[in-house]
């Protein structure tokens, strides 16, 4: 019969049609922004700076020892290093980035930086909704910007934050270790001398 | 798939005069190539297509290179009426100046022509025997070729707020001279 | 012997489309479909001269979206390029990122693991699956069907997308494969939704055959249309769909067996008429063939690692040397060829577009077809700019 493979395609759209109203599988559109979807925990957007405690100055984790900058390819991040240093998670003196940009119009979320980082100082962000007016200083985030609390990224990635913390609570453990067997061979060490050297 | 050594014996015995020589490729792959020299490639090309054994009936890729002293192009043959491949053949020109031509393998296989104009839009090289060599990336009127290392880019920075070493360098002499 | 020129007889049938001679009386319309245009794919500009509805004349113009890729390419880390590849073709990033890291890893010798390599397979079938879903979509759309069944295509896009999402972290752009492995692990959960979304997928596809395939508006329209000869395919080095439609069985997962390609079972489907019904209809049974690499693949993949643990992230250099390395994508044959000199960035890099030089024979095909039939074969042929421009 002519027109029978049009007519089988239309029974196809009249399935679709009338199926959107009963399941939820046919009606496949989200009313965005009234709706959203819930996010996907392992989704990336633009990078942030990690901070642990309360003062996103002293609990910076970032050492600016710049491999991230050198291994971004379209080369969005700008570091300076500071002068001087402060203490890091495990009680060490670091430097610390003086300048910490990122241009993010440039930045194509390709998570390279994450990956390099020794430190675990910079991670993925989820936040998309950046939209500003200004597109030249709108979107260069600078330091202050791009610090986040530790709390924020156990919010947005908890496997992967409880993976990282797992890990950084291990070397600082270590790094404990360390220092208390060095004190504690010094103290030894102090202790026999006086006993020499009264002989 | 037979070795270059053979390749080459072969070429020889039916194009007497065709200057072959083996390039080694010293990575692990193994793909070795076959230099010919300009004037005899057409027949070789020819050859290469047409006898029984080889049948390199499909021109994968064209590549052009450029070297410090002169520019090469690149051709890698497979044979689909065989399933082998691949032979890679390749040809110099004599300078990156003046002399550029090198002979055009499009009359041999229809896959060169796209290709060898991304060379000549590119690289410089005059593929002579092109039925249709004009710019198919850049607009006709630009001049000089992007891909050569020696290519200075125009001078259009509007606002470079993370810029490093080169272009950190060129920023900042474009803004001297505003 | 006397070089032959390319006015030699043999020779000459290859070089030229056949110069059409116009019908009608006075001069040829001159009309430049593009580069805004809905229906082309991107920013791609088709230079038409016609005689009354008749294509006499056909140049394809591009460049519009060049952004010198292989330049920047070597001016950057092999690493640094790998998110670069993801915007070549960018509707299949996956096989991009797949076609360099099998370059670079024929360039170093690198091994891979097991379980990437059942990965690779896995998220390059998906990748092929949506990438011809889409394609047969958007043909659709050009005939006038006002996007149903692209919507309906892109209802099943969204589910593996969604998939990519999870194991990657972004839809489109994944930068995922590494050279000698994957980036991440997938995690259990993550194969068991990757199998509940194959399981959906023959459902889908029986759809799209249903509303499709005996369509008699689609038949008249494409049937006989943009006949593409099965020896100017293979001199003009038309890949993949389009060179299996035209009747020539040439696949390189089975020609070459790259990665485990070998240890599955599945067949190659080839066209009878080398219209646009058979391309249509290839992409249509590719799928079908795709869900069943599926299936045997997220059935067998091992445990183990995903990367080689001596792979080096910073610092590779491969020692001096070239390799050309090729795949399979859904548009055809990407090919990679790198040309190492022991630094960490390459001395050349080249981009081997499947699209590109299928688009050789788009003046072949339209010549003597009516206009709106243009826009069909164009469509067939299946193009992504970024790879053409690259």
């Amino acid at each position: 019969m002519l027109g029978e493979g049009i007519l089988k395609g239309l029974a196809e759209t009249a399935k679709n049609f009338a199926g959107s109203f009963v399941s939820a599988e046919r009606l496949t559109t989200v009313q965005y922004p009234e709706e959203r979807i819930a996010p996907i925990e392992a989704t990336r957007d633009f990078p942030f700076l990690v901070y642990d405690g309360a003062d996103w100055e002293a609990g910076l984790r970032c050492v600016a020892c710049q491999i991230c900058e050198k291994e971004c390819p379209p080369k969005c991040i700008y570091i300076e290093k500071s002068t001087d240093k402060k203490p890091d998670f495990t009680g060490k003196p670091q430097f610390y980035p003086a300048r910490f940009d990122i241009d993010i119009s440039v930045c194509m979320s390709c998570q390279i930086c994450v990956e390099v980082c020794p430190f675990e100082a910079i991670k993925m962000d989820t936040e998309f909704e950046l939209s500003t007016e200004d597109r030249f200083a709108g979107l260069l985030f600078d330091r202050k910007q791009l610090a986040k609390p530790n709390e924020h990224y156990r919010k947005i990635h908890p496997a992967e934050a409880a993976a990282v913390d797992a890990r950084l609570a291990a070397e600082k453990a270590k790094a404990g270790a360390r220092a208390k067997a060095a004190s504690d061979a010094a103290a030894a060490k102090a202790a026999a001398r006086p006993a020499e050297g009264g002989d | 798939m037979k070795t270059v050594e053979e390749i080459k014996t072969a070429i020889e015995a039916a194009v007497p005069g065709a200057g072959v020589e083996i390039v080694l490729n010293p990575s692990v792959c193994g793909q070795q190539s076959l230099r010919l020299a300009p004037e005899s490639a057409l027949a070789v090309a020819t050859f290469l297509r047409n006898d029984a054994e080889f049948r390199l009936d499909y021109l994968s890729n064209v590549t052009g290179i450029d070297w410090p002293d002169c520019l090469e192009a690149v051709y890698h043959l497979y044979s689909v009426a065989l399933k082998q491949g691949p032979l890679v053949i390749r040809m110099r020109t004599v300078n990156r100046t003046d002399q550029v031509e090198l002979p055009s393998l499009t009359p041999v296989w229809r896959s060169a022509e796209f290709q060898e104009r991304e060379i000549f839009d590119l690289f410089g090289i005059v593929f002579t025997g092109h039925p249709d060599l004009r710019r198919i990336l850049m607009w006709d009127g630009f001049k000089d070729h992007p891909m050569r290392r020696d290519y200075v880019e125009p001078d259009d920075f509007e606002y470079e707020p993370t810029a490093h070493d080169e272009v950190l360098k060129r920023a900042q002499e474009h803004r001297s001279r505003e | 012997m006397a070089v032959a020129d390319n006015k030699t007889e043999k020779l000459e049938g290859w070089n030229r489309p056949p110069v059409m001679e116009p019908e009608g009386e006075g001069e040829l319309l001159e009309v430049a479909t593009g580069p805004h245009h809905p229906s082309t794919h991107g920013v791609f500009r088709m230079d038409v001269a016609l005689d009354g509805e008749r294509v006499i004349r056909l140049k394809p113009v591009f460049g519009y979206l060049h952004r010198n890729h292989e330049m920047l390419a070597e001016g950057m880390s092999y690493l640094g390029s790998m998110p670069f590849t993801d915007r070549l073709d960018y509707i299949c990033s996956l096989t991009n990122n797949w076609a360099y890291a099998l370059a670079v890893e024929k360039l170093t010798g690198q091994e891979v693991p097991e379980r990437a390599e059942y990965l690779r397979v896995i998220l390059g079938e998906l990748t092929r699956f949506q990438n011809h879903a889409s394609s047969i979509g958007f043909l659709i759309q050009e005939m006038g069907a006002s996007g149903t069944p692209l919507m309906y295509a892109f209802r099943e896009r969204e589910k593996i997308l969604d998939l990519f999402e999870a194991l990657t972290g972004a839809r489109m752009m994944v930068n995922y494969m590494r050279f000698g492995g994957c980036r991440v692990d997938a995690s259990a959960a993550w194969l068991d939704a990757a199998r509940k979304v194959v399981a959906g997928l023959p459902g889908f596809v029986d759809e799209m055959d249903r509303l499709l395939s005996t369509n008699e508006i689609l038949m008249a329209r494409t049937q006989g249309i943009g006949i593409l000869r099965p020896e100017l395919a293979v001199n003009a080095g038309v890949t993949g769909p389009m060179l299996r439609a035209s009747g020539v069985n040439y696949d390189i997962r089975k020609v070459d067996g790259y990665g485990i390609y070998n240890r599955f079972n599945f067949r190659v489907p080839l066209g009878d008429h080398w219209d646009v019904y058979d391309r249509y209809m290839i992409r249509l049974l590719e799928m079908r063939e795709s869900i069943k690499i599926l299936e045997q693949a997220l059935k067998d993949i091992p445990a183990g690692p995903v990367m080689d643990p001596k792979a080096k992230l910073r610092g590779f250099r491969p020692k001096p040397g070239e390799a050309y390395g090729r795949i399979e994508a859904p548009k055809g044959e990407l090919g990679f060829y790198l040309i190492s000199d022991g630094g960490p960035n390459p001395y050349r890099y080249r981009v081997r577009p499947p699209s590109l030089i299928n688009l050789t024979v788009l003046e072949d095909m339209a010549l003597g077809e009516n206009v709106a039939d243009v826009v069909l074969i164009f469509g067939s042929v299946d193009i992504v700019l970024g790879e053409v421009d690259r």
